[in-house]
Parts: structure tokens; sequence; C-alpha cells
């Protein structure tokens, strides 16, 4: 989301070199995780070929994208890529007011026996990844699904826990983090901050 | 975690007629749609976003395609559907349609959608119940969810003079819309949506089926079927109810073919024509039946789309429904 001219900034959390840093390590532990455990009776070239990024939209498409790239500048290797729109999904319907538009979904690859890794800007309460969850399992049966969050800001209200986090935030009910990406905003950062209060569409 | 607002949102509460969508609106409910589209063409055609939603369908007009598109729409999005047709209910023993409305919507449910024989029932109904109305067709007034579906059909055609298309921009489309005009709900829906997204439209059909002063809506009206099909990008042909035959308004189903219908020849004088047709078609009136299995003939992809379009005004509408569970 991006930073909103009625935004009260409390913190700025990382700066572009920031962001930029925390992909690199992020792109090498998803590298790692190609090694972990591989299937019995598959050769390697088959393991690293059932590793797929799926990019959440909005945000986490932009971060699944450069993880993409960042890995394939490391290690030579193209990793499938996918775009994923949770809203069909969305448990919080009846709540709101108006709906949420509905984006893409585009899942150019068979979900069956893939090692997926889900990749978010915030993961926050959970019920996104909960929605994506069963989006996926909609699609196809995967043999896993990793979760990646950029930024981890608690106050979970599912059992969630993310497999790769970007930074861990602390956080308190009303103050939102803001992640903004060149792609859509025109500057990569990240911000804490505190919203006008009225915004019947937050999650 | 974090999400658009959505700031696009429709503006309307109920579907009552596309006359008051204004372009926007109209917009987002095709781009809704098409990603509707997708959850059809999926493994598990089903998605959970209406779930404990209730949506009852009053049709108190014969229907089958609209019946079945509709239930298929809800039932894709998960909702609850309870079926209602004229016949054999409490209609036939002289209950009101308020009083009707009134009684289904006592028994909790969320949207209606509502086909009638009579202009207006649907706007009649909005102040008699709480729930979300979707005018599924009302008389000779608007049948919208029809006119938004060939809005969508023709996005999809690949034109290559107009590339803007698939964005929802028809400007400088032309389509002839042909047949009885008078009595077509879904001339008029497609009328207003047409003209939102910028297309240019041609009328064209018999004079005893043209309404007086129709060119006040910025149409062209002709009753010669080469002068509409000049130029044309797409053609709509309406279906011809048989019972206006012995109202008088055309002499016989042979002239009115000789006169409006589309044949073979007219697809290979004009290459690039594309065919649509809202069903049920009347193979050798309104089209050829080589005309209607064409490969420019579009007439399955409408279904198709029928489904689609309707799953998206559902999700789009039901947004404001929840009063009846609250929080």
């Amino acid at each position: 989301m991006p930073l909103l001219a009625t935004d009260t900034v409390k913190a700025r959390l990382m700066d572009a070199a920031d962001v930029d840093r925390t992909l690199n390590r992020l792109a090498r532990q998803i590298v790692e995780h190609l090694d972990d455990n591989p299937p019995r009776g598959s050769g390697e070239a088959e393991h690293v070929e059932r590793l797929a990024l799926v990019g959440m939209q909005t945000r986490g498409v932009h971060i699944a994208r450069r993880l993409r790239d960042k890995i394939e500048a490391f290690e030579g290797i193209r990793l499938p890529f996918g775009v994923l729109d949770a809203t069909l999904y969305r448990d919080d319907y009846r709540k709101r007011l108006r709906q949420p538009v509905v984006q893409p979904t585009d899942i150019p690859f068979d979900v069956d026996g893939r090692r997926l890794v889900l990749i978010d800007d915030v993961v926050y309460t959970g019920r996104t990844t909960r929605a994506a969850l069963d989006a996926i399992m909609d699609l196809g049966r995967p043999a896993s699904v990793r979760l990646l969050a950029f930024i981890d800001r608690g106050l979970r209200e599912l059992p969630v826990a993310p497999d790769f986090i970007g930074r861990t935030v602390p956080t308190i009910a009303g103050e939102e983090v803001r992640v903004c990406l060149t792609e859509i905003d025109g500057e990569d950062g990240v911000w804490l901050v505190e919203p006008q209060p009225k915004d019947e569409d937050g999650a | 975690m974090t999400e658009e607002i959505a700031i696009e949102q429709l503006k309307h509460r109920h579907l009552l007629g596309l006359a008051d969508y204004d372009a926007e609106e109209i917009r987002l409910i095709l781009r809704t749609a098409r990603e509707m589209r997708t959850v059809l063409d999926r493994p598990i055609k089903r998605v959970p976003s209406l779930r404990g939603v209730t949506v009852v369908n009053l049709f108190f007009e014969a229907s089958t395609r609209t019946r079945i598109s509709f239930e298929l729409a809800e039932k894709r999005l998960s909702a609850d559907v309870v079926n209602f047709s004229a016949s054999g209910s409490s209609v036939s023993k002289g209950e009101t349609l308020k009083d009707t409305a009134q009684n289904i919507e006592a028994m909790k449910t969320d949207v209606v959608v509502i086909r009638h024989e009579s202009p207006g029932a649907p706007h009649f109904l909005t102040r008699w119940i709480d729930g979300v109305v979707i005018n599924a067709g009302d008389g000779a007034h608007e049948h919208p969810t029809q006119a938004l579906l060939d809005l969508l059909t023709i996005a999809e055609i690949d034109i290559a003079s107009h590339p803007r298309l698939a964005e929802f921009d028809f400007s400088g489309l032309s389509v002839s819309i042909l047949g009885d005009i008078t009595h077509s709900r879904v001339a008029r829906s497609n009328i207003y949506g047409l003209k939102a997204l910028g297309a240019e439209i041609t009328l064209c059909g018999p004079r005893t089926m043209m309404p007086v002063e129709v060119e006040q809506l910025g149409v062209r009206v002709t009753d010669r079927l080469d002068e509409a099909l000049e130029g044309c990008d797409v053609a709509m042909a309406l279906r011809i109810q048989l019972e206006r035959q012995s109202a008088g308004l055309f002499p016989s189903l042979r002239e009115y073919h000789n006169r409006f219908g589309i044949r073979l020849e007219h697809l290979e004088r004009h290459p690039d024509l594309r065919i649509m047709h809202p069903g049920p078609v009347n193979r050798g009136v309104e089209l050829a039946s080589e005309v209607v299995d064409h490969e420019r003939s579009v007439i399955l992809d409408q279904v198709t789309n029928g489904v689609a379009v309707r799953m998206a005004v559902l999700y789009l509408l039901s947004g404001g429904s929840g009063s009846a569970v609250g929080k």
C-alpha cells in the first residue's frame, strides 16, 4: 500500500538500500530451500524444477518477481512464477460495505506436486494467508507451501507462521505498515504509520 | 495483507438497468467478470466469496437460459440459492408482487433476482424490500445482465482496427442491432451500455418495430439491412417473437428473413463482420442456420460470458447486503 497523504509517519523502517539488501538475503534463503529434503528417487534437476514462486496481489507480485530475478542472477536458475489474488476467498465479506477489486490470478504451471513459496508483502492477522492457501488448494495439490513475509508485523489471529521473513516489526493495532515499491509507488521503502481513522476497508 | 483500498466501486445498490450506470461502473463489472471467467476454466469452478448469502431467483416469466445462468453464477460463488417460478406458486392464487417479495424476504434472504413481464417491476421491489435487487429482464424495459455479457463478448473479439476493445473502450466501433427494437429489452440495455463505452450504434428493423423518436438516443436508424451492415463490425440480431406476426407487425417469417435476416452472402460480403444473438435463435428467421454455426458467430461465447458477468454483478452488489448478519 502506498504512503497516503493522510498518514502520520511514526518511523521509517527501511530505505531503498535496506529493501534491496533484505531481498538479497531472502533470495539466498530460497536458494537454500532448494536443497532442503530432496525427495527420494528424483534427480536434482527435477527437484529444482518443482520449486515455484507465487506472488500475492499486489505488492507480493513485485517482490516475487524481484526475488526470481535475483535467484536467476545468483544461481542461473529461473524459477516458474505465478500471481495469486485471494480476494474471492476472503472471510471478511460480511464486514465490508464495498467489495475489494478482484485482480487477476495467473498461475502458468501445474500446481500438483510443486513446492510453492507464497510471497506477501506484509503478514498480519494471517487471514489473507488462509485465503491464499484455500485458493491454491482449489488449483491443485502442491507438495508443500512455504510462506515468505517481507514484513511480519505480528498480531496474528490465525495459526500462520512465515518460513522466510524479511523483517519482523512489532506493531500495535491501529498502526499500519506501508511497503512501497518502485514498480507501483515510485520508490522503495517501508514505513510505520498511523492512518487516519475511518478506513472501513482496513484488513 | 495490505491491499488496495477499493476506491472503485459501484455507485448503485441494485442493478435495475444500464440507463443510469456510467462507463466506470460498467467497466468495473466487466473487469471483474473477466477474472470470474478464469474461475470457470479451473478444475474447481467454485469460490467461497458469497458463502452465507441467500439469493432468490424470482422468475415470473418463462426463461431457461437466464435462469440457469444466474443459478450457476450464484452456485459458483457459493451462495445459497432458492428458485421461484410463477407457475405452481401462490402467484397463481392471486398474491401480489409486493406480498410475494416481502414474504420471501421475511425468510431472511439477501439478494433478489427478478424476471417479470411488467416494466419497472424490479424498481418497484426496491421500495418494499431491503435486499439487493437485480433485474433479469422486465417487460420491454431493460435486461442489463444480457447487455453486460454482450459487452464482455465484444471486448474479447480481436478486431485489428479497434485495439482498445479489450480495455472496454469501444470508441469508433460500429454495432448494428437488428430486429424488433420496440419490444426488446435487450436492445434498450445494449444501447445504453454500448453508448457508455463509446460505440456507434445503428438500429435496423421494420418500421413497425422501431420505437418513435428513437433517434433521440443518439443512434442511427435504417430499415435497410445493407445499410446497417455497411462498415459494421458487430451485428446483433434480436429474436423475433413469433406472436408479433399475428399482431400484424410483419407479413411473414419468410419475408422478414429475406429483408432482415443475415445470410451467408452477408458474411462473405463483409469479411470482418461478427454475429451475435441473445438467444434463443429462430434459425432461418433472424439468422440463416449456417450463420448461427459460422466461425464468426460468437453466440456460444455470449452464453459462457453470461455466467461470468452475473458472478461479477452478484459479487459487486452483495458487498452492501451484510445487514442480515452484521459483523
